[in-house]
């Protein structure tokens, strides 16, 4: 039994060049992510939410410094070299993007997307990562998924592109899941059929999800644990629970104030 | 302008439509049906429904940036749809718009001194200088920026000084009447907070009469007098505020709002999972009778066939069949 947690970082600061000196993006920057377990990491713009996602993934700008360490499973991510870590990312480490008509190739129908992740990462015949893929579709409840495979992501709507990228990102089975604000772009309908769709996938995959997002809503609904971050630091950890019920830091205390919220919720 | 205990403004009947082209062929896509509602001088509107509904269709239309095929906007009495040249222009000066995107919203090219100052060249020629100057100067006092900020351009600003800057320049004519087209969804939660305050403010200080486009169910709440609910084009439920967020009755504005995420981890959870299926349909093809039966879960045969009118129930106006048996 490993006694390690599944991503562990150690005082990882990351810092770019900016137009008025350096900036800095993350600083010394404290996270465990365990087994399945959801992580919820609350933040505005600038805090560094997306910095630390792309610094695990390493997709930093090749102009960033990046001091410190992120272990996956005890094994060092900082500085591996790139045939290694992509045998990590996309297949043992995912992502959901934010804007996935962004994220998607526009090129490529979504069968042959989806399939590319077995096909390259398992080494999976095409016959059988297409099959594959299509089992993906409709465990994402996309409808007519023989259909939907052979359209462009243009073809879509919105909800169902983040479907597909949620798809993609599972295919692989990876460990953990880190989904950027998958939901920010979405109508309300839509979040909430969305987020219903990370909690089914978290059950029945077992993947760690890590969600960053700028609305405690979303977090309250799917966290175990929740860390608020500004500044490029986590300035409060909790339990999910107790961060709603007894916020510590002033800065989680008026994120939780200024949280618009309906007067009587349905 | 007209008898005076008309409402501000009085939409009829009002209709869109787009002209597209769907699998090689021409088409004209139906964007707002027969859109019906008043609103008096003073208050505040609001115009929600998901991407698609037509919400800002509508507040295009209303100002005359698109144009209408049938139906009525009357101003003050007066249909708007039928005014042309310098006549739409004097009543231009009256109707103002908030945009979404606060920065993409202001010239990148001018100063915002200048940006301020246009509308009163444009509507007030006869103004002094001296007092142009002087009215953006308190405009900008009013929605909390200060002088240094006039020489400054839109880059320079965050997104939330950005809407400020925004909501001075519609607010600098002295309209009648501002459309607010999802003026906070750009915005982080804080500044959000801060823009949603503002509005309240200049609510209060200036009696203003608005029309705000949201899917931010939550700042609706906090910012209108009255509701309505957009479904492809066609009003699905008007009601003042608490009898729509305490007694919805249309089957999409529960869902609506039963879609908001809840901050408090016990009852999020207990809600369990979403309550809509699917997407919008498309606007090509809108299902017969009620356009959201293909989504409703309370759908029956009459549904599909009869086209619900909206009709008084409770203290809404609903277009459900159904409605007061839910």
């Amino acid at each position: 039994m490993n006694e390690d947690p599944l991503l562990q970082i150690r005082d990882l600061s990351v810092s770019y060049p900016g137009a008025h000196g350096r900036f800095t993006a993350l600083c010394e920057l404290n996270l465990e992510v365990s087994a399945g377990e959801c992580l919820g990491l609350v933040g505005e713009s600038g805090s560094g939410k997306t910095a630390l996602l792309l610094a695990i993934l390493g997709l930093l700008p090749a102009q960033s410094s990046v001091r410190g360490s992120i272990r996956y499973r005890g094994g060092e991510l900082l500085g591996l070299e790139a045939a290694r870590l992509n045998a990590i990312r996309g297949a043992r480490i995912a992502m959901v993007f934010q804007e996935p008509m962004s994220a998607l190739n526009p090129y490529m129908r979504v069968i042959d997307q989806l399939s590319e992740v077995p096909h390259v990462h398992g080494g999976m015949s095409r016959r059988k990562a297409r099959q594959r893929a299509l089992e993906m579709l409709e465990a994402v409840h996309i409808g007519e998924p023989e259909r939907r495979a052979r359209q462009y992501p243009h073809e879509l709507s919105g909800g169902m592109r983040q479907r597909v990228m949620i798809a993609m990102a599972l295919i692989g089975e990876p460990d953990i899941v880190l989904a950027d604000e998958p939901t920010t772009a979405l109508d309300v309908t839509v979040q909430a059929q969305i987020l219903s769709l990370l909690q089914e996938m978290r059950e029945r995959t077992g993947a760690a999800l890590v969600l960053v997002t700028h609305d405690l809503g979303v977090v309250a609904q799917l966290a175990d644990r929740i860390g608020v971050m500004r500044g490029g630091r986590i300035v409060e950890q909790a339990e999910c629970t107790q961060l709603f019920s007894q916020p510590q830091h002033p800065y989680t205390q008026a994120l939780l104030s200024a949280m618009p919220r309906l007067e009587y919720p349905l | 302008m007209n008898a005076p205990d008309s409402p501000l403004l009085q939409v009829r009947e009002l209709r869109v439509s787009y002209a597209t082209r769907h699998r090689g062929r021409a088409v004209r896509v139906r964007a707002l049906e027969n859109v019906s509602f008043d609103l008096d001088s003073g208050q505040t509107l609001g115009i929600v429904g998901e991407s698609g509904s037509g919400k800002s269709t509508l507040a295009r239309a209303l100002l005359r940036l698109i144009r209408a095929d049938g139906g009525q906007i009357r101003f003050h009495g007066r249909d708007l749809l039928g005014l042309r040249g310098a006549d739409l222009h004097a009543v231009r000066a009256h109707l103002q718009m908030i945009f979404q995107d606060g920065i993409s919203a202001l010239d990148p090219r001018q100063r915002i001194g200048s940006i301020l100052a246009e509308p009163l060249e444009i509507f007030r020629p006869q103004l002094p200088h001296s007092q142009r100057r002087e009215r953006v100067l308190a405009m900008l006092e009013r929605v909390g920026l200060e002088s240094l900020h006039l020489r400054r351009y839109a880059h320079e600003f965050s997104g939330g000084q950005a809407q400020r800057v925004g909501i001075a320049r519609a607010l600098i004519v002295e309209p009648e009447l501002i459309v607010c087209d999802e003026p906070l969804s750009s915005l982080d939660v804080s500044i959000k907070a801060q823009i949603t305050a503002l509005l309240q403010q200049l609510q209060r200080d200036l009696g203003l009469s608005l029309l705000f486009i949201a899917h931010d169910l939550p700042a609706v709440q906090l910012l209108c007098d009255r509701v309505l609910v957009l479904y492809l084009g066609r009003v699905m439920e008007i009601a003042a505020r608490d009898a729509l967020f305490q007694t919805p009755r249309h089957p999409y504005t529960r869902a609506l709002l039963q879609s908001v995420p809840i901050a408090d981890p016990r009852r999020a959870r207990a809600r369990g999972r979403a309550p809509l299926l699917g997407d919008m349909p498309s606007s090509l093809s809108p299902p017969s009778g009620c356009v959201f039966r293909s989504r409703c879960p309370h759908a029956i045969e009459r549904c599909a066939q009869e086209v619900p009118a909206l009709r008084r129930v409770g203290h809404s106006e609903v277009a459900c069949h159904r409605a007061e048996e839910l």
